[in-house]
């Protein structure tokens, strides 16, 4: 993601500016001020309004119907276990990484920065295929995998790696920068005190970069529950098995089930606004990137 | 010349050493999978896969629109920037916070949602329809989903930039008796300018690889409105592996070449920005 502005921000004395052309700005401002507004109602607005109506259309009996509808049951839990493993995983990575990078200084350091960050610049498309030419039918292991019946692709772990690859770079890179930017200083103190490694990053530097921790989170996980590219190409499509919300919305949505495709949409929407609401939360502690 | 610098802090090799056998393990041996799939091909089998004319037909359809929609978002991820940063109107904060919508919202539900409000008899599509434009299965829809999703790359890279313009010297230059217009093009879009860059190359690199909200509006027509990730998956699905690990590699030489005109941008905007210091 871009930096972002800190919430509330705005250009300074934006609203009282004496001497102005002001019926002229007046028009400008309107004429900003209703392209902008349009341009987001037509391809952000309309669509998120839709996704509650279609999945409301006909009433609230139907949609919680088709929530409970056992295959999708099976989508959220997969979904769930999928988040539930991936998400700590990348976060204790992302700890690790940002020690390792923000605390030190060594040679190679902007390569691997640069490397941790691979999997925002890949497509999601080939996120999931390199895990195919790894681990599928005629992939490299494929056969010996074969051998030994154990299921990586078209099975849970091929769904866990791939989101694991797509997911890879949120928590790192939220803490590397903060991390460099509040320095090392106490840690250091914590350190020629006598305290141990483990109590100083407890006690010391997770207490100094736990919004922007609570951030990565919550963008990881909001990727990792709403992944589809990568997903889709090693799942495989096994309705109740390796099926998840993004994935059995396709399904739904190719077998005409508006209904139930934009009943678990709907699910994944809240689930975004949640994310977005958490943000806002976290921005306005002080917590700023970059 | 030591490859550590000395310090005081412990656990250098522990998170060092996690960090990047982790990186290797779940990203760099996989990437390296897929060059080796696709260097284990003749030459000429690597060729008529890349040349064929679907494949051309898919890269046209790919960086054509997410040229457009990189385009689009150019002009009103500017105008809404803009909006955001120097207007103050009721629900700005709100429309703020919405504005990151589409990196949260997962993309299949974009698809989904794009579609139905596009299409013939969508609250928007139906209006379209007898003006004879349609979005929903055509090229339009692919980069209508696009602009959707590279979207928030735009604002979010400019926003900042908008805030660093110094306001003293567009009074400065107004009171000296110079035009909006002629403030605009000489003071606000120069400082402005590598940020518009930047947030242009990123939605474009972000929309080339965009599959799941453009699968659903595009009708995957092949020749028409397929896009290259959608031709990997078919050449997957078919098992073939090396055709489709062809298509990725050109894809990730493509994305690779992105990044690296992103990198040389920001440099050139560092030079302006110091240049303009002094």
């Amino acid at each position: 993601m871009a930096a972002a502005v800190p919430e509330g921000v705005l250009a300074e004395d934006a609203i009282k500016r004496p001497g102005q052309h002001t019926w002229l700005h007046a028009i400008v401002r309107g004429l900003f001020i209703t392209v902008s507004l349009t341009f987001l109602a037509a391809v952000l607005l309309a669509p998120l309004a839709t996704v509650f109506a279609m999945a409301l259309a006909r009433g609230v009996p139907a949609y919680l119907r088709s929530l409970g509808n056992p295959d999708t049951l099976a989508a959220i839990r997969l979904t769930l276990i999928t988040a539930a493993v991936v998400v700590p995983i990348n976060t204790v990575f992302g700890l690790a990484a940002a020690w390792a990078i923000a605390k030190f200084e060594f040679r190679g350091k902007s390569v691997l920065v640069t490397l941790i960050d691979l999997p925002l610049a890949i497509s999601p498309v080939i996120s999931g295929m390199v895990f195919v030419l790894l681990f599928g039918l005629h992939g490299w292991f494929g056969a010996w995998l074969q051998e030994h019946d154990i299921a990586i692709v078209f099975a849970l772990p091929g769904i866990l790696l791939a989101t694991m690859f797509v997911t890879f770079p949120y928590v790192a890179r939220e803490l590397i920068p903060l991390m460099q930017q509040v320095g090392n200083d106490e840690e250091e103190a914590a350190i020629t005190l006598g305290a141990g490694g483990w109590m100083t990053f407890f006690r010391v530097t997770l207490p100094k970069v736990r919004w922007g921790l609570v951030y990565g989170m919550v963008l990881c996980n909001a990727r990792a529950m709403g992944e589809f590219g990568a997903v889709s190409v090693v799942s495989g499509h096994i309705r109740g098995l390796t099926n998840t919300m993004p994935l059995h919305i396709e399904i739904l949505y190719n077998e005409y089930n508006f209904v139930g495709a934009f009943a678990v949409a709907s699910l994944l929407t809240l689930l975004a606004a949640l994310t977005l609401v958490v943000k806002t939360l976290v921005e306005r502690t002080g917590y700023r990137r970059r | 010349m030591r490859f550590v610098k000395p310090s005081v802090l412990p656990g250098f090799g522990l998170t060092f050493g996690f960090t990047t056998f982790f990186l290797s393990t779940i990203v760099l041996l996989p990437l390296a999978a897929l060059a080796l799939a696709a260097a284990s091909m003749q030459w000429s089998d690597f060729l008529h896969v890349v040349l064929s004319p679907r494949a051309l037909g898919s890269y046209r359809l790919s960086f054509g629109a997410s040229f457009l929609a990189a385009s689009i978002n150019l002009v009103f991820g500017f105008i809404i920037a803009w909006t955001l940063t120097r207007y103050d109107f009721p629900g700005r904060k709100i429309v703020d916070a919405l504005i990151d919508m589409p990196f949260a919202l997962p993309t299949a539900v974009s698809g989904i949602a794009l579609t139905t409000v596009f299409a013939q008899n969508g609250w928007i599509g139906r209006y379209l329809e007898p003006l004879g434009i349609k979005v929903a299965y055509t090229w339009l829809g692919v980069t209508l989903a696009l602009t959707l999703i590279s979207m928030p790359f735009t604002v979010r890279a400019v926003q900042p930039a908008l805030l660093e313009v110094q306001r003293e010297l567009e009074d400065a230059a107004e009171t000296l008796g110079a035009g909006r217009f002629y403030v605009f093009r000489r003071i606000i879009l120069p400082t402005v300018l590598p940020a518009l860059l930047t947030g242009f190359t990123l939605s474009f690199a972000r929309a080339v690889g965009e599959y799941g909200s453009v699968i659903f509006i595009a009708g995957n027509l092949p020749m028409k409105t397929e896009i290259t990730p959608l031709l990997i998956v078919i050449h997957l699905e078919q098992f073939d592996y090396q055709g489709a690990a062809a298509l990725g590699v050109v894809m990730l030489a493509i994305s690779f070449v992105v990044l690296l005109t992103i990198n040389l941008l920001q440099a050139w905007g560092r030079r302006q920005h110091v240049a303009a210091a002094h």
